[in-house]
């Protein structure tokens, strides 16, 4: 059971909700907002291993290669140039797709490897954590997201996602059974979440969303999920306290006031999902 | 001249800010690159005066009354976006490994459309922006696309302010490339430091004038002291400190940029890191 955390805009309080349910529901913590990986911060769990990400890039041997130009021709990604005869290689355009291999017919196309991140694992008591870094100036987050999603356990993983809604996020919910939306009631934080209602809807998987910084008298968010008939499985109130626990990097399941609060988004969740 | 904002991490404040740094100056040309939440044309009701289609992505299609179902495609296809015989459009990025080994020819890799460019007119510039369809890859490249957009209507060369996307990702690195300075975000969080710090190597990588200011510095005064001494650790200008204030989200949510609240302390703050700004940059 994977259940993706996602908001479209960036920081509506997706890690807030992540980590804070990942400790209410006795579930693994899987960091994919590899850009910006803040879920540790939190959770703070003992590291126990690391693995690095590495993607392939064609490397011509310059014996072999006739400068025929075939590669070149054939990269959707501009990430070889035909200069002076010669064939350079744009290693960071390049996706790792083998096109260029196949095409060539001397045989002087071979792959290196580069490393672009790497993944974490470790433990906060028995809740498994796993989050993946990119690199600093490395373009492409897509092939250490998948590295992390396909090799995750079987059992509940709350997934941490991108924000926005392009590939990044794609990835990440591709592997999602469900998804929580986190959003906050502002005219940017409705303006993005539509975006990413519209997204998880092409996945056809139950989601429901939750109000962060939720304040009564501004309802546009909860006008709009009524109007759209969107469960709201939560909401996490506006509250200078609540932010001053997070800027310290503190767990608000850790704080009797706010415990509920997310013990209550996992029961919703197990409801509106139909999940014991 | 090109000021690019930025913020590693998401919802800081930095459309509020671009938008109150573009208001502060008499023309201007605005380009909002964070294509995946585009926030900034909602402050304004302009005028779409230019609307195009941008094709990037290629995606396969298979003939199934040509295909043999060998599964060529589906071994050589490094991105599993092949599954009996069907491609599934969201893992395909469009290589054409799968074309080159189809010996029926009954794959065709098709341009498709992955977002729409607009030129916004406002009665103090333009805005050049896009709208991405829904699970779009490719933005590195549109928001190359937009910047060009932006300069062909530029032919004034004035001050261009860039509303960068959050991250350090390809959506960043193509708002960066090229820019003259950078002006990055932050919030006193130990989130908001962990992700500054990554943005700053990342403008570093770069080797853009970098620039640091601390939104809602009041929140966590001891978290805003630590972002100043790694500021100064790194040599670069801490150019403003502004301050907690209820009318930026009254702001925001009456859709007027915070420079039309007069009295309010965000944009007094937000007026006096301009003066900084334009004095460091030569503007």
């Amino acid at each position: 059971m994977n259940i993706a955390v996602l908001s479209g805009k960036g920081g509506t309080g997706k890690t807030t909700v992540s980590t804070n349910i990942s400790l209410a529901l006795n579930a693994n913590y899987i960091d994919c907002d590899v850009e910006e990986p803040n879920g540790f911060l939190f959770l703070q769990p003992s590291i126990d291993r690391t693995d690095g990400v590495s993607v392939e890039y064609p490397h011509i041997d310059e014996e072999k290669c006739i400068s025929c130009g075939e590669c070149v021709k054939n990269c959707n990604f501009n990430a070889l140039v035909n200069v002076k005869n010669e064939i350079m290689v744009f290693d960071k355009l390049c996706h790792s797709c083998g096109a260029c291999e196949i095409v060539c017919k001397s045989g002087a196309i071979k792959y290196k490897l580069r490393e672009i991140g790497k993944i974490e694992e470790g433990k906060r008591s028995h809740i498994k954590c796993t989050r993946g870094i990119l690199n600093i100036g490395e373009p492409m987050a897509v092939p250490i997201i998948k590295k992390i999603l396909n090799n995750i356990e079987t059992d509940v993983n709350i997934i941490d996602c991108p924000p926005g809604t392009s590939c990044n996020v794609v990835n990440s919910l591709k592997y999602a059974d469900m998804a929580v939306l986190v959003t906050e009631p502002t005219e940017f934080g409705l303006h993005d979440l539509k975006m990413a209602v519209e997204l998880v809807r092409m996945f056809d998987i139950p989601f429901g969303i939750v109000i962060n910084k939720d304040n009564v008298e501004n309802n546009l968010v909860r006008n709009y999920c009524e109007n759209e008939e969107i469960d709201v499985i939560g909401r996490i109130p506006y509250s200078k306290d609540i932010a001053r626990i997070y800027s310290r990097g503190n767990m608000l399941y850790d704080d009797l006031k706010y415990k509920n609060v997310f013990d209550e988004i996992a029961q919703s969740i197990k409801g509106v999902f139909s999940w014991n | 001249m090109e000021l690019v904002v930025l913020s590693g991490k998401g919802g800081t404040g930095k459309t509020t800010i671009a938008t109150a740094l573009c208001e502060l100056n008499e023309k201007v040309v605005r380009v909002d690159c964070d294509v995946d939440a585009p926030n900034l044309y909602l402050y304004y009701n302009g005028e779409d005066i230019e609307k195009k289609d941008f094709f990037k992505g290629k995606k396969a299609t298979i003939d199934r009354s040509s295909c043999v179902e060998c599964s060529k495609c589906e071994e050589v296809c490094r991105f599993d976006a092949i599954k009996d015989f069907n491609i599934d459009k969201f893992l395909c990025e469009g290589c054409g490994a799968c074309t080159h080994v189809c010996e029926h020819n009954s794959i065709k890799l098709e341009e498709e459309k992955t977002a729409q460019t607009f030129i916004t007119k406002l009665d103090n510039g333009i805005i050049s922006r896009a709208e991405m369809e829904i699970g779009s890859d490719g933005s590195g490249l549109l928001i190359s696309d937009i910047r060009k957009n932006a300069k062909k209507f530029n032919q004034n060369k004035d001050l261009v302010i860039i509303d960068g996307s959050p991250g350090i990702g390809c959506a960043v690195i193509s708002s960066i490339t090229g820019a003259d300075m950078a002006l990055i975000v932050t919030e006193p969080t130990k989130s908001g430091l962990e992700d500054l710090k990554r943005v700053v190597s990342l403008c570093e990588h770069f080797g853009i004038l970098t620039m640091v200011c601390i939104n809602k510095y009041d929140i966590n005064e001891e978290m805003s002291f630590n972002i100043q001494e790694f500021i100064k650790a790194k040599n670069m200008k801490l150019v403003g400190e502004i301050p907690y204030d209820e009318t930026v989200v009254k702001s925001i949510n009456e859709l007027k940029p915070i420079t039309l609240y007069k009295n309010s302390k965000a944009n007094e703050a937000i007026q006096n890191m301009w003066n900084d700004i334009k004095k460091l940059g030569g503007i």
